[in-house]
C-alpha cells in the first residue's frame, strides 16, 4: 500500500495495515528470551532486565525458564566446549521463530580464552546468530541496541519470497547437529551449514627467508 | 618455621621416609621438600597432627610437567682409525627421563606459621604416574587433585572421587602437559608471525573443507 495514502488515510482515522506488519508487529513486540547465562555477561543481562535500564520497556521482560516458551537466546557468556552440546540442545528445543543474539567477545569467537583448550571459538560454528554485540562484558546499553537491532531486523522480514525467514520456509532446518564429546575435541568442531574457518591469505611480508622478522 | 628443622623432626618420627630438600635459588627462596610415594601419607598425617606441626590447611595443590629432555655432550674418546690410535671426539647424547610433579602449599591456621611446600614425582610420564593421594589427610585438596589428574594425568591413589573436573569424561589427552597438541580449529590473522604463522602454513597445507554433506541432520 502507498506510504502517503496510508499516512492520509490514518488522519483521517482510518488505519490500514497488512497481515505482514501486523505479523511482525507482534513479533517483534513481545520476545520472549529464554532465562540462561553462561558467565560475567549474564550479571549485566540481569542488570539490563532490572529497575535501572528497564528491557521491559522494548517488550522482552518475560524470561523464560524453560526453551519451550522462548523465543530468543541470548548466549551471555563463555561457552566452554563442556557446555556447548547443552546450548545447541536447548537453541534446538526452542520453537520456531527463535532468534540468538551473541552477547560479548566470548560467545562471538572466544574472547580472551580463544587460544585455550577448552573454550569453544563461537557459538556461531553450532547455531545461527542473528546479533552480535561485542564488549567484555557488553553493557547494558549494548544490550538494548542489540535488541533494537534485532527488533528492525524481524520488522523488515517479509513474509513470503525467496528471503522470507526460515521458520516460513519448511526446507531450511530449525534444528542442528548436537555435538558430541570427542576424544580430542568436538565432534564435528563445527556445523559446516553455518559455518566454515575463513580460508586467510597469511601474509609473509616483513619476514625473511627463514621466517625471522 | 625452619625447613631443616622440620625435615630433621619429620624423619626423627616418620621412619624410613626418604625426603629431600629442594631448594629455591630465587629471592623469594621458598624451599620445599620432597616426599617419596611410599611414605607421604604418614609424613602428610604427622604434618598435621603433630602437636609442633598442625599443619591444618591445605591452601593449594598444583601441578608441574617435566618433559623429558635430550642432553647431548661431547667425549673424547680413543679409536683406531685406519690402523692408528687417535683421539676422536663423539657425541654422546643421554635422555633424562620427564616426570609429573605435585605441589602442595600447606599452613598451620591453629599455630600461625606457614607455607611449607611438599612435593611429589611420578616415576615417569607415561605408566608410573601414580601417586598416593592426600585427599584424606586435607579435604581441601579433593577438587584440586582432580583437577591435576584432568590436566596433567596424575592418578591419586586413594582419591575419593578421581573424575575429571573441567574436561569432559571422553576427552582423552591432558592439555597442560607440554606435549599437548589442542586441535587445529583456530581462525588464523591474516598477519600471523613467528609460531602461529608456523602452524597456520601448516593448517593452510592440510586444509581440506569439510563438505556440507558431511554434516549429519544439519
Amino acid at each position: 500500500m502507498d506510504e502517503k495514502l496510508k499516512n492520509e488515510l490514518s488522519k483521517q482515522g482510518i488505519f490500514t495495515t497488512s497481515l505482514q506488519e501486523l505479523y511482525n508487529w507482534g513479533r517483534t513486540s513481545s520476545l520472549w528470551p529464554l532465562n540462561f547465562g553462561l558467565a560475567c555477561c549474564a550479571i549485566e543481562m540481569i542488570a539490563t532486565t532490572m529497575a535501572r535500564y528497564d528491557l521491559a520497556r522494548f517488550g522482552a521482560e518475560v524470561f523464560r525458564p524453560s526453551p519451550r516458551q522462548a523465543d530468543l537466546m541470548i548466549v551471555a557468556g563463555t561457552v566452554t566446549k563442556k557446555m556447548a552440546p547443552q546450548v545447541v540442545r536447548l537453541y534446538n528445543q526452542m520453537p520456531e521463530p527463535k532468534y540468538v543474539i551473541s552477547m560479548g567477545a566470548c560467545a562471538i569467537s572466544g574472547g580472551p580464552f580463544k587460544q585455550g583448550y577448552n573454550v569453544l571459538k563461537g557459538i556461531d560454528r553450532y547455531i545461527p546468530v542473528d546479533i552480535y554485540i561485542p564488549g567484555c562484558p557488553p553493557r547494558p546499553e549494548a544490550l538494548i541496541e542489540a535488541f533494537m537491532e534485532l527488533q528492525k531486523k524481524i520488522d523488515a522480514q517479509p513474509l513470503t519470497g525467496s528471503n522470507r525467514p526460515r521458520h516460513l520456509n519448511a526446507d531450511e532446518p530449525s534444528e542442528f547437529v548436537v555435538p558430541r564429546f570427542g576424544e580430542h575435541d568436538l565432534e564435528p568442531t563445527h556445523n559446516p551449514v553455518l559455518w566454515n574457518p575463513p580460508l586467510v591469505q597469511i601474509s609473509q611480508t616483513g619476514s625473511d627467508e627463514s621466517g625471522n622478522r | 618455621m625452619n625447613l631443616e628443622t622440620v625435615k630433621s623432626e619429620i624423619e626423627a618420627n616418620v621412619p624410613g621416609c626418604r625426603l629431600e630438600l629442594v631448594a629455591n635459588p630465587s629471592p623469594s627462596a621458598q624451599h620445599s621438600l620432597l616426599l617419596d610415594a611410599e611414605h607421604a601419607a604418614a609424613v602428610a598425617l604427622y604434618l598435621r597432627d603433630a602437636p609442633g606441626m598442625r599443619f591444618d590447611f591445605c591452601s593449594n595443590v598444583t601441578g608441574i610437567d617435566w618433559p623429558g629432555k635430550e642432553v647431548s655432550q661431547k667425549v673424547k674418546v680413543r679409536k683406531l682409525v685406519d690402523g692408528v690410535e687417535e683421539e676422536v671426539e663423539e657425541t654422546r647424547t643421554t635422555t633424562i627421563p620427564g616426570n609429573l610433579e605435585v605441589v602442595y602449599h600447606l599452613y598451620s591456621v591453629e599455630k600461625k606459621h606457614g607455607p611449607i611446600i611438599l612435593r611429589m614425582r611420578t616415576q615417569d610420564r607415561d605408566a608410573g604416574v601414580h601417586l598416593p593421594s592426600l585427599t584424606p589427610v586435607w579435604r581441601s585438596a579433593e577438587l584440586q587433585e582432580r583437577e591435576i589428574f584432568d590436566l596433567f594425568g596424575v592418578l591419586f591413589d586413594g582419591h575419593p572421587d578421581l573424575r575429571r573436573l573441567l574436561m569432559w569424561d571422553e576427552f582423552q589427552d591432558h592439555p597442560m602437559r607440554r606435549d599437548y597438541v589442542d586441535p587445529d580449529d583456530f581462525e588464523y590473522e591474516p598477519t600471523a608471525h613467528d609460531e602461529v604463522l608456523q602452524r597456520a602454513q601448516q593448517h593452510l597445507s592440510q586444509a581440506i573443507p569439510m563438505q556440507p554433506s558431511e554434516a549429519e541432520g544439519r
